[in-house]
């Protein structure tokens, strides 16, 4: 019982933690402006036009953005791991994100040169299409090897290859439209608005509550598939919906910020670690606000270190997630896992 | 006939890809019985398993559980009925035996798997009946194989069910842990009537505890009925394949291959002191002959199986003249004869041995 009190408590104060980094977020910026200032914005009361598209139309929706797409690559990455029953497994290192990546990149250079502005639904559809891809070989890649580490360094492969198609296409493509592609291809948060954030939420919060619902099942499925088979879960369609849902949260991200490494192994393992446990039912909704979390905290980073130029998202997430993935593998590796 | 049967298949095929392991599998098992698959590695125990708990499609035939055939009961209810402890490790993360057990309720809870306090009731009785609630706030990953496998047990029977498939469940226990585990799954099929197959390699216990044995051997059951139809002389042998040493059914040893050769030492013993001087024997290299073993003796087993030459005699007989005058002969050709027993001990049947004591005494090294 006491667990369960502590459990709840954490998960509150992941949701407050969230909260306070997207208020910071609305805070801080090249241009100051004041907290009190914020908060007339915020209530509509503010006289300052310019104020109020900065905050309201710059920074609120980005801040939103990069606590969802952060959310949904952690549970993306949760759902990947469980999957693989591999800790280590994540959209960005098996190269899904850059399957996506190069599928979304490939659909805006073309319909560019048609003059043709795509639609969400076809960026997000493109990602997703790239991403079952990138899965599907990796997937065929798990059935060859037999080493968790062997099917992560197959998966690291088709990530570069995607990215080398990537910056080609882009290179190639070196047209005045197309240069924030290559920003984008980097992996950023910069230029969302609030349009992006329904079509982004329209997607995310569905799945979310989708994985939710599949709790109880994922349970069981870690218990590996022999047990799981015995108490009655049925595995194609439970499998099938783990890819398709994990597919479809890192298409959904990399459509709007491009590829964002490490999140999806860091968030869930400092998930685990903080609640204690690794129940579902509570791992998901942690994964969720652990991502959102270290999104926002990231992309504060990348916007202030070096402003008024901007990081790329990957590069503060990696300084931060990759040495979770070392942890993890030297902790594995004394259990002789890898 | 079949209705009297718990749990039966019919002419069931199983295997790989559509390539047949085992064919025409009849196993019938009542309620409360256990029925223990025993065979070489790679005959096929596993995939039959796998096959009657639903794992694995049956190529041809069909299994049969309280009437109604396997492949038309859904999956949740099947959950209800039969439970499985197999070999694979399972790597709960963060996860202490009773939640290990509690993943036993699986079927029986609502969409968030939240246990209700029926459950919490069956989970605290599993755990009482395996023994292993003193453990249940310990770390799974943290326990020992023994233990592991007693919580894994525990967790199959929070699914209550009446039938429960066991793959090698004992393979990796210590012989305390063998005996601990055997004698649960003992108690459990005759309380509960909890109907139990397991495959097992240690056929000494096999003997034991099953009401019913299949012996799987290449393509087909080679053998089925009650231990004692199945421990016969030389069947393990040719079960099995042995080819070095020998097994032998009545005591369910097994021997290292005999010295073969001209008998350079002759063992009188009896009563199971010849035993470890035939094994050390053995392990030096000296090819040995011994007797006078009636067949009923402690010693006659092991005999048989190490002794380039065993005089024997039948058992209850007393000693014939010319098993008497074989004995002699070879001790005849030995250059040292050991004996086991102490002339002092007596008895009815012994001038003979006392004989060829003073036999051995009069012609070779005595010890």
């Amino acid at each position: 019982m006491e667990n369960k009190a502590y459990r709840f408590g954490m998960l509150l104060f992941l949701f407050f933690l969230t909260g306070v980094l997207v208020a910071v977020s609305l805070y801080i910026g090249s241009v100051r402006i004041s907290w009190k200032e914020i908060g007339s914005v915020l209530s509509g009361n503010s006289q300052d036009i310019v104020y109020r598209d900065i905050v309201m139309e710059i920074r609120f929706p980005r801040a939103v953005a990069a606590a969802l797409l952060g959310g949904s690559l952690a549970l993306s990455g949760y759902l990947l791991q469980t999957f693989f029953h591999n800790p280590i497994a994540g959209p960005f290192i098996m190269g899904i994100s850059s399957g996506a990546k190069l599928a979304v990149a490939l659909v805006l250079i073309l319909s560019l040169r048609k003059a043709l502005q795509p639609g969400f639904a076809g960026m997000i559809g493109a990602g997703f299409a790239g991403a079952m891809l990138s899965m599907g070989f990796v997937i065929l890649m798990s059935k060859a090897v037999d080493k968790m580490s062997m099917l992560i360094v197959s998966g690291i492969m088709i990530g570069y290859i995607c990215s080398a198609a990537t910056d080609f296409l882009v290179t190639f493509a070196e047209d005045e439209q197309i240069v924030n592609l290559h920003n984008w291809s980097r992996g950023s948060f910069s230029g969302i608005g609030w349009d992006h954030v329904a079509v982004i939420t329209m997607v995310v919060i569905p799945v979310f509550l989708g994985v939710f619902f599949m709790s109880k099942s994922i349970s069981a499925y870690e218990l590996g598939e022999l047990y799981a088979h015995n108490l009655g879960l049925n595995l194609k369609r439970f499998r099938f919906w783990l890819v398709v849902l994990s597919s479809l949260l890192s298409a959904c991200v990399t459509s709007f910020a491009g590829p964002v490494s490490f999140v999806g192994i860091a968030a869930p393992h400092l998930a685990r670690r903080l609640l204690g446990t690794a129940r579902p039912i509570v791992m998901i909704p942690a994964c969720f606000l652990g991502g959102a979390a270290f999104c926002l905290f990231s992309d504060l980073l990348a916007r202030t270190m070096l402003a008024p130029a901007e990081l790329s998202i990957s590069a503060v997430t990696a300084m931060f997630g990759a040495p979770v993935v070392l942890f993890i593998l030297v902790q594995k590796k004394g259990k002789g896992e890898f | 006939m079949s209705e009297e049967f718990f749990f039966y298949t019919k002419a069931l095929s199983v295997g790989y890809h559509g390539t047949a392991l085992v064919e025409n599998i009849e196993l019938k098992l009542k309620k409360g019985q256990i029925l223990t698959l025993i065979g070489p590695n790679g005959a096929g125990k596993t995939t039959i398993l796998r096959s009657i708990i639903g794992q694995l499609e049956p190529l041809r035939g069909a299994v049969f559980l309280d009437g109604r055939e396997l492949g038309k009961i859904s999956a949740g209810e099947l959950a209800k009925k039969l439970s499985v402890v197999f070999t694979q490790r399972i790597r709960p993360e963060m996860m202490n035996c009773q939640q290990v057990v509690e993943t036993g309720r699986y079927p029986y809870t609502g969409r968030f798997g939240i246990l209700s306090d029926r459950d919490h009731q069956v989970v605290k009785e599993s755990m009482e009946l395996v023994k292993v609630s003193e453990i249940a706030g310990e770390p799974f990953e943290q326990i020992s194989d023994g233990q592991r496998q007693l919580v894994m047990l525990a967790r199959a029977l929070s699914q209550e069910p009446e039938v429960i498939v066991l793959d090698e469940p004992t393979t990796f226990l210590d012989i305390r842990h063998k005996l601990e585990f055997l004698s649960v799954l003992q108690r459990l099929s005759k309380e509960r009537g909890l109907s139990v197959i397991l495959s097992l390699h240690e056929l000494d216990l096999a003997e034991r505890i099953s009401d019913q044995i299949a012996c799987i051997r290449g393509e087909q059951v080679d053998r089925t009925g009650a231990p004692e139809e199945i421990f016969t002389q030389g069947y393990i042998r040719k079960l099995y394949g042995i080819r070095e040493g020998n097994y032998e059914e009545r005591t369910n040893t097994a021997e290292l291959p005999k010295q073969e050769g001209t008998p350079q030492v002759f063992v009188i013993g009896g009563n199971g002191t010849g035993t470890p001087v035939y094994r050390r024997l053995q392990r030096q290299g000296i090819p040995f002959a011994t007797g006078i073993l009636w067949e009923n003796d402690l010693d006659y087993p092991a005999a048989r199986s190490l002794a380039a030459e065993v005089v024997g005699e039948k058992a209850f007989y007393r000693v014939r003249e010319n098993t008497m005058r074989r004995a002699k002969e070879l001790i005849g050709g030995c250059r040292e004869v050991i004996c086991t027993l102490k002339p002092e001990a007596g008895g009815d049947l012994y001038p003979e041995l006392l004989e060829l004591m003073e036999y051995g005494k009069a012609n070779c090294v005595f010890h």
